[in-house]
């Protein structure tokens, strides 16, 4: 039998002054199971949750409903009254007869009807009130932090410096990113290497940082605190912690000049067995078995297996599955550029000094194929004149992708300033649609390009590239002065937009996170859960989430790491516990729920009889990842799953209580 | 046994005087979602602005948890407009609710129809948290299209 105090708050005049409250007091006697109803000046004050609580033990109460102000003021607030006295939180209901009555509507004996409808619904739902535990979740205190770039190093030193283990993946065979293959960074010039390279170090000398390079992320199940993942550890062909780094294996690979050097994006060539450049951590070099000798020619070629001195090289490894248990992950991607392939007007491919920023970065850079003096590619001639060309990719809808890749403006600022200091009396054009540079110090870095080095921005599109006695001919528009212009150029940079990583939307499948139509992965919400992803333990940082400079990707990598520092701080997880759950009794194993349940909180169990033979598979609830939005109970055909605080019968009760 | 008890003592009791659910008193029952429509009705309170006196909110967690049947059960029970309320399309607290809502009513709109509801007394909006001007408008103008209506719309559920 159901034992209910009805408490209806006057707010002082607030609701009094519009609404009979002691008309609703009245009214509130009525309703069979009510067993006290009282009317206070304000409930929230101490005396009111006093006279709350006094009830409560004194009557013997079952549930409470209060008429009052909106849940979302002061629901936690009578929810903590009511658990003082032994009542399951979750047994308060509120009656918006404030913002929603008294605040809204005038006439005093209609608002007053309103009022009493509202609290006979709150009655007859807390009459069906269910106790709900709130779910307590254990947590695994291991992070794995998915790719070794700037924000991932960032995120994965701030967890270990926390004192929680981290266990950092990288697909390449070093850690760095694309920062490391930068040059100098805008706007303050230090060199990328410079304060890159320590990070690094630091990441692979780290106690507590566990590092996985050439590796990747090959199955992830689980949840929020137990999370199960299976990574692959790609056959290196070296032993890690036998080789010194010397590097006499790949001075003695024949295959050298052959193959493209991914990291200096072709603009060098390096050997079968290689690291990709020499600052890499880990310092141990890789073999590539799709162009060595020894796998393409039955075995014959063993040169670097004879030059290695302490005898690590092993053709016979093979990809090794790792499995590991974490209690929260970041997915730190990274980004690709765009293929230009779309603007043959630009000759990129075609043209051998038609270069995207980063290789033009790499060209510039001091550990770059050309040691860091601008050489063109097709003459290794310094080029004079250079023509940079913005926005190629981005902010097109038509071609490429209609967002702004945010870093160009920057970069090719950087670019022409950079040129300008290294070949003196050089001169270089930029073909801009707006000048996008917001941050701290940017604005007047551009200026710099523009005043003190004398590049010469134009704004409009370029139109045509083409080759002309060894020189670049490239002809635009200049819509400010609306003159077409021609411009013969011995290099032409394009600032090629910035898309998501290859392969990061299969991982966000993995992962069960979310992902925008351009693939970048997207955050729980895009201003107050900037570092969350969809999914609970899951966090996001750098550049996966959509194009951000370096400042800002250390940001979200310190983000991601407090918020998984934070959730390391509790011994377990707590969620609340308005959640799903299904009657395993009468559910038909349709899944039609886990289709539409957007966080993989819903998986299949088996039940067995006692010789473990499987009876029946009904859907099972995971309380770590169910958000309690109730999307599955409409989706389920045989009524066998609720969710609770929101329950099937709780919900047609406030329906037939509203009977007219 | 109880819930019969309680049932009777309803009908018996019946609602206050006020708001008897007539063509000209319609009673309006909105579905609305916990994290943006039912704060936007709030906003509307905090802001004091006024509006029509004839609806009753529900509150769920998600437009994604409102069960079609509920709006058959509203209108069983003397509705006279249902109103489903929630999260601007994208805005979604739980990422894609509305978008199952959306689905959802989008087909049984069509069904409702072939019951022989008058569509015009089923309203879909998306009303977010800081749109406490909006649920006035969608209130006060659903309000006013109903009772522009014939009063015969709803009789199918309601026959004795």
């Amino acid at each position: 039998m159901s034992r209910i105090g009805v408490f209806v708050c006057w707010c002082g005049s607030n609701i009094a002054s519009t609404v009979d409250v002691e008309k609703v007091r009245e009214e509130a006697a009525k309703i069979p199971g009510v067993v006290s109803a009282v009317d206070y000046k304000y409930m929230c004050s101490d005396p009111g949750q006093n006279s709350l609580r006094n009830v409560i033990k004194e009557k013997n109460l079952t549930g409470v409903v209060l008429a009052a102000c909106s849940p979302h003021m002061h629901e936690n607030t009578f929810r903590k009254a009511a658990v003082k006295e032994g009542l399951n939180p979750y047994f308060v209901e509120i009656a918006n007869i404030r913002e929603q009555v008294s605040w809204v509507h005038e006439d005093k004996e209609r608002a007053t009807a309103k009022a009493v409808d509202l609290m006979k619904m709150m009655v007859e739902k807390v009459k069906r009130d269910k106790p709900i535990e709130d779910v307590r979740v254990p947590l695994n205190k291991k992070a794995l932090v998915i790719g070794g770039g700037i924000s991932g190093i960032q995120a994965a030193l701030d967890i270990a410096n926390g004192g929680v283990e981290v266990i950092l993946v990288e697909k390449e065979p070093s850690i760095g990113g694309r920062m490391i293959q930068l040059d100098e960074t805008f706007p303050t010039l230090d060199c990328s290497s410079c304060i890159m390279t320590p990070k690094m170090v630091e990441v692979n000398q780290h106690p507590n940082i566990k590092l996985y390079t050439y590796s990747e992320i090959e199955d992830v199940s689980g949840y929020i605190g137990n999370f199960k993942v299976k990574i692959k550890k790609k056959a290196r062909s070296v032993v890690e912690k036998d080789c010194t780094g010397c590097g006499e294996c790949w001075n003695a690979c024949p295959m050298h000049k052959n193959v493209k050097s991914e990291f200096n994006i072709n603009l060098s060539e390096r050997t079968a067995i290689y690291v990709p450049f020499p600052q890499a951590v880990p310092l141990v070099p890789v073999l590539d078995r799709s162009v060595c000798l020894h796998f393409k020619k039955g075995g014959k070629c063993q040169k670097c297996f004879d030059a290695c001195g302490p005898k690590c090289i092993d053709f016979s490894m093979q990809d090794e599955i790792i499995e590991e248990t974490v209690g929260a992950i970041v997915a730190a991607t990274g980004y690709d550029l765009m293929e230009t392939s779309m603007y043959g007007e630009y000759g990129y491919g075609k043209y051998k000094d038609v270069v995207s920023g980063l290789q033009f970065e790499r060209l510039l850079s001091a550990s770059g194929p050309t040691e860091g003096v601008i050489k063109r590619p097709s003459d290794g001639k310094t080029p004079q004149t250079i023509v940079f060309v913005q926005c190629v990719g981005s902010r097109d809808p038509e071609k490429g992708v209609p967002y702004c890749s945010k870093v160009c403006c920057m970069y090719t600022a950087k670019h022409a300033k950079l040129f300008a200091h290294k070949v003196h009396g050089s001169q270089s054009y930029v073909f801009y649609i707006d000048i996008r540079a917001t941050s701290k110090g940017y604005e007047e870095f551009v200026r710099g390009t523009m005043e003190q080095d004398g590049a010469v921005y134009l704004r409009g599109r370029v139109s045509k590239i083409y080759e002309d006695n060894g020189k670049l001919i490239v002809k635009g528009a200049d819509t400010l002065s609306g003159n077409q212009v021609e411009i013969a150029a011995d290099m032409v940079v394009l600032a090629t937009g910035v898309i998501p990583k290859k392969g990061s939307d299969k991982l966000a499948q993995m992962l069960g996170i979310s992902y925008d139509k351009y693939g970048f992965l997207t955050e729980s919400h895009p201003k107050l859960r900037p570092a969350e992803s969809s999914t609970a333990g899951i966090f996001l940082a750098g550049m996966a989430q959509g194009p951000r400079d370096i400042p800002e990707s250390v940001v979200s990598g310190s983000a991601a790491a407090s918020k998984i520092l934070g959730l390391f701080s509790k011994s377990e997880y707590e969620v609340e516990g308005t959640i799903s759950s299904v009657n395993e009794a009468t559910c038909v194993a349709c899944f039609y729920c886990q289709r539409v349940c957007a966080y993989n909180a819903i998986s299949r169990k088996e039940i067995k009889d006692r010789n473990g033979n499987v009876v029946k598979v009904v859907a099972n609830v995971n309380p770590g990842l169910c958000t309690g939005c109730g999307a599955c109970v409409n989706a389920c055909f045989s009524k066998s799953i609720d969710v609770k605080g929101f329950m099937d019968d709780q919900i047609y009760a406030e329906i037939k209580s509203l009977a007219v | 046994m109880e819930d019969m008890k309680v049932e009777k003592n309803e009908q018996k009791d019946g609602t206050a005087a006020a708001n008897t659910g007539s063509q000209s008193d319609p009673r309006l029952i909105a579905f609305v979602c916990n994290w943006c429509t039912y704060n936007g009705a709030d906003l509307a309170g905090t802001s004091r602005m006024k509006y029509s006196d004839n609806v009753r909110v529900i509150k769920l967690p998600c437009t994604g948890r409102i069960d079609p049947l509920f709006i058959v059960e509203a209108f069983k029970k003397g509705a006279k407009g249902v109103l489903v309320s929630g999260c601007h399309p994208g805005d979604c607290h739980y990422t894609s609710g509305n978008y199952h809502s959306r689905r959802k009513y989008a087909t049984f709109r069509d069904l409702l129809g072939y019951l022989g509801v008058d569509l015009n007394r089923v309203e879909f909006s998306w009303i977010s948290a800081s749109e406490g001007n909006k649920w006035v408008a969608v209130i006060n103008e659903f309000t006013d299209k109903i009772k522009s209506l014939p009063d015969k719309t709803t009789d199918i559920f309601t026959k004795k």
